[in-house]
């Protein structure tokens, strides 16, 4: 999960990161009163889970108070890719003389903690990667022992000349891969780490990422979600433990499996169709995810058919059938139903939907495309 | 033959009093595997009642599971908080494979266990996975046994539901398996395709391979590369998540496209260039493996 700017300032500051002070403002009176206390100037940055924030107009310098509230007026509510911008940060200007990039992610070929850093601060480090690779040092971490002392140090000296410099990125580097191990996170990101003219090296933006698997022994971090900045089909279905992902077409899938749900959404499209969504409804039978999983599919407007994709190995497929039917008996679902079941207890299933006036298939095939030929007539 | 896993393996299950390592005890002894132990804390002594009669033992420890039982596979059903320090027991406790089932491991958790498992020299697979099966002969986790038949197709993949769409098309159309691996769809996982690769390339009943991919790394991307320098029976390979919108998690926490990495369109470009018959739908999985084999 993808957390703010200001919380992941939050988790830096506790790790010890030097980070300018800041609020968050969910009104402009709040941002022009914030802006006083931090002594006029400020930045004033919208609070979304989106790149790009600055070249969006997301991110403004003011160079007062009533200049602040002004700015804040017009990102608050702002749209940045498709998100709309509840609150903003305010933090004092900095003056900036270099801006570096560090940061630390999950290596998966490595399975290891990496480091990179780059005294290309500022902007994006894939671009960096791609245009002056010579520019990034990387670091892999043994997470049996941490970051070594002499490892910090070496990725704190390819950052700067000044020995003073150095020093205080080394603490910093090791700081960082403190937070990034307490909070497990699967990205902890500096950019820019600046240089003031008094010779500070500072944090001024931050990006981190958590392990959602790891929720269950970080209860602040988890409260850190914001619920304005998914879907609410996507709230909902996580409170109904279902795996969901809202995308833009009009064949609504509920699948069990990850794989097989991706491979349905694919073959969708290559039927010609697009997906409205990714839902896997998990091994359970349970008929209430049943009805969860229809009752998120059908609150988006844009479905015109709903796509049941079941292989029961460990799922049994009456299982499903009962839930199918308990939820056209609890809601009232007026777009058509295309259902596919084969393995564990499939006669039953067919025995059962076909009582409730259901007809299933057992060919995934023959069933994406009907659902595809469906949603293109209505 | 078969990969990793025949009749002569012998498993304990950790977390067999669960609701999961319950249930698919009884399923694994219904298929025909040796279970031989069980291990829940604070149940040692235990028996578990695993149907058709059998009695399993259960003990606190793997440790002491393997000292009186002669052990040698491991199958994890436990809580995600409790399943690295799970598969970290196994490893202590000597046993030669570890499948660990339960999803929801956190990634900072397994890099620790990943490298415990390493310096020990087991083989772990999963978390996260399915499991594995050889036809007739043995199963460890919970691939349904009855969609697969024995015969010379080795299968490997990071799904479960989608495999087993897989393979009970392969099965109904005659054609068996040596052995039908799940390596699991974390982003840090033990076994890989490469190693299952390998397993495959020396077994000498394995005539034809199946590679089920998705979104996510670059693991698929290195097998094809294997594949091409190393494989010399016909590979038929599908990836999952073409229509995948980027830096979104798919279900399986290694399914996410970061950045420009782990495409679908990547991992079939690298796919076709390694001379593997690529899938478009997963009936064609069958069709393809039909023609490798000659059929």
């Amino acid at each position: 999960m993808d957390i703010h700017e200001y919380q992941a300032k939050e988790l830096f500051t506790e790790a010890g990161i030097p980070v300018p002070p800041g609020e968050v403002a969910t009104t402009a009176d709040e941002a022009e009163d914030i802006a006083r206390r931090l002594g006029g100037r400020v930045v004033v940055k919208a609070q979304v889970h989106a790149g790009g924030r600055g070249k969006a107009g997301g991110v403004k310098l003011a160079d007062s108070p009533e200049a602040a509230r002004e700015y804040a007026s017009a990102i608050l509510g702002m749209e940045i890719k498709e998100l709309i911008v509840k609150k903003v940060l305010v933090t004092p200007v900095e003056d900036i003389v270099s801006e570096a990039y560090v940061g630390v992610l999950i290596d998966r070929a490595n399975q290891a903690p990496l480091f990179m850093v780059s005294p290309e601060g500022g902007v994006d480090i894939e671009q960096v990667a791609e245009t002056n690779p010579d520019a990034i040092r990387k670091q892999s971490v043994d997470p049996r022992y941490g970051l070594l002392p002499h490892q910090a140090y070496a990725l704190a000296d390819f950052l700067y000349d000044d020995p003073k410099l150095v020093r205080q990125a080394t603490k910093i580097v090791g700081q960082l891969y403190d937070a990034f191990t307490k909070n497990s996170c699967s990205l902890a990101e500096i950019n820019p780490l600046i240089v003031t003219p008094q010779g500070e090296v500072k944090a001024i933006d931050a990006k981190v990422s958590i392990d959602e698997n790891a929720f269950y022994r970080l209860p602040r971090v988890e409260a850190y979600r914001d619920l304005d900045a998914e879907p609410e089909s996507e709230s909902r279905a996580r409170e109904a433990e279902l795996s969901y992902v809202k995308l833009d077409g009009n064949v609504g899938c509920c699948v069990n499996g990850a794989g097989l749900a991706m491979a349905t959404m694919d073959l969708v499209k290559y039927y010609g169709g697009e997906p409205a969504n990714f839902l896997d409804i998990g091994g359970s039978s349970n008929p209430d995810k049943v009805v969860a999983a229809l009752q998120i599919i059908t609150a988006d407007p844009s479905v015109k058919a709903i796509l049941f994709n079941i292989f029961g190995g460990i799922t049994r497929c009456d299982d499903v059938a009962n839930g199918i039917v308990e939820a056209t008996r609890r809601i009232d679902i007026k777009t058509p139903i295309v259902i596919r079941l084969t393995g564990t207890n499939e006669a039953e299933a067919l025995e059962i939907l076909g009582e409730a006036g259901f007809s299933a298939h057992t060919s995934m095939d023959e069933v994406v495309q009907k659902a595809v030929q469906i949603a293109a007539q209505a | 033959m078969s990969v990793f896993i025949d009749q002569s393996t012998r498993v304990v299950v950790q977390g067999i009093t669960g609701r999961d390592g319950s249930f698919h005890t009884h399923q694994m002894v219904a298929y025909g595997t040796q279970v031989v132990a069980g291990v829940t804390p604070g149940k040692g002594g235990q028996t578990f009642e695993a149907g058709n009669g059998a009695r399993i033992p259960v003990f606190n420890t793997v440790e002491a599971a393997v000292r009186e039982t002669g052990a040698n596979a491991s199958a994890i059903y436990v809580p995600p908080p409790f399943a690295a320090s799970a598969i970290m027991e196994a490893a202590d406790a000597g046993v030669a494979l570890i499948v660990g089932i339960t999803e929801g491991v956190p990634v900072q958790d397994m890099m620790t266990a990943s490298a415990l498992v390493q310096d020990k020299g087991v083989r772990l697979l999963g978390p996260n996975c399915p499991g594995l099966i050889s036809p007739g002969k043995s199963k460890v986790g919970i691939i349904p046994g009855e969609i697969t038949i024995p015969g010379p197709v080795g299968v490997v993949s990071r799904s479960g539901t989608l495999t087993y769409e897989a393979v009970n098309q392969l099965t109904q159309a005659g054609i068996g398996q040596t052995t039908c691996v799940g390596i699991g769809g974390d982003p840090i996982i033990g076994t890989d395709f490469i190693d299952c690769l390998e397993a495959f390339a020396a077994d000498g009943e394995t005539e034809a391979v199946v590679i089920i991919g998705e979104i996510g790394g670059t693991d698929e991307q290195d097998a094809a590369r294997w594949v091409k320098d190393n494989l010399n029976v016909p590979v038929v390979g599908f990836i999952a998540g073409q229509t995948a919108p980027p830096g979104r998690t798919m279900g399986h926490a290694g399914a996410i496209i970061s950045g420009s990495e782990g495409t679908a369109d990547e991992k079939i470009r690298t796919f076709k260039e390694s001379g593997i018959a690529v899938a478009e739908r997963p009936v064609d999985i069958r069709d393809l493996v039909k023609e490798g084999l000659g059929l």
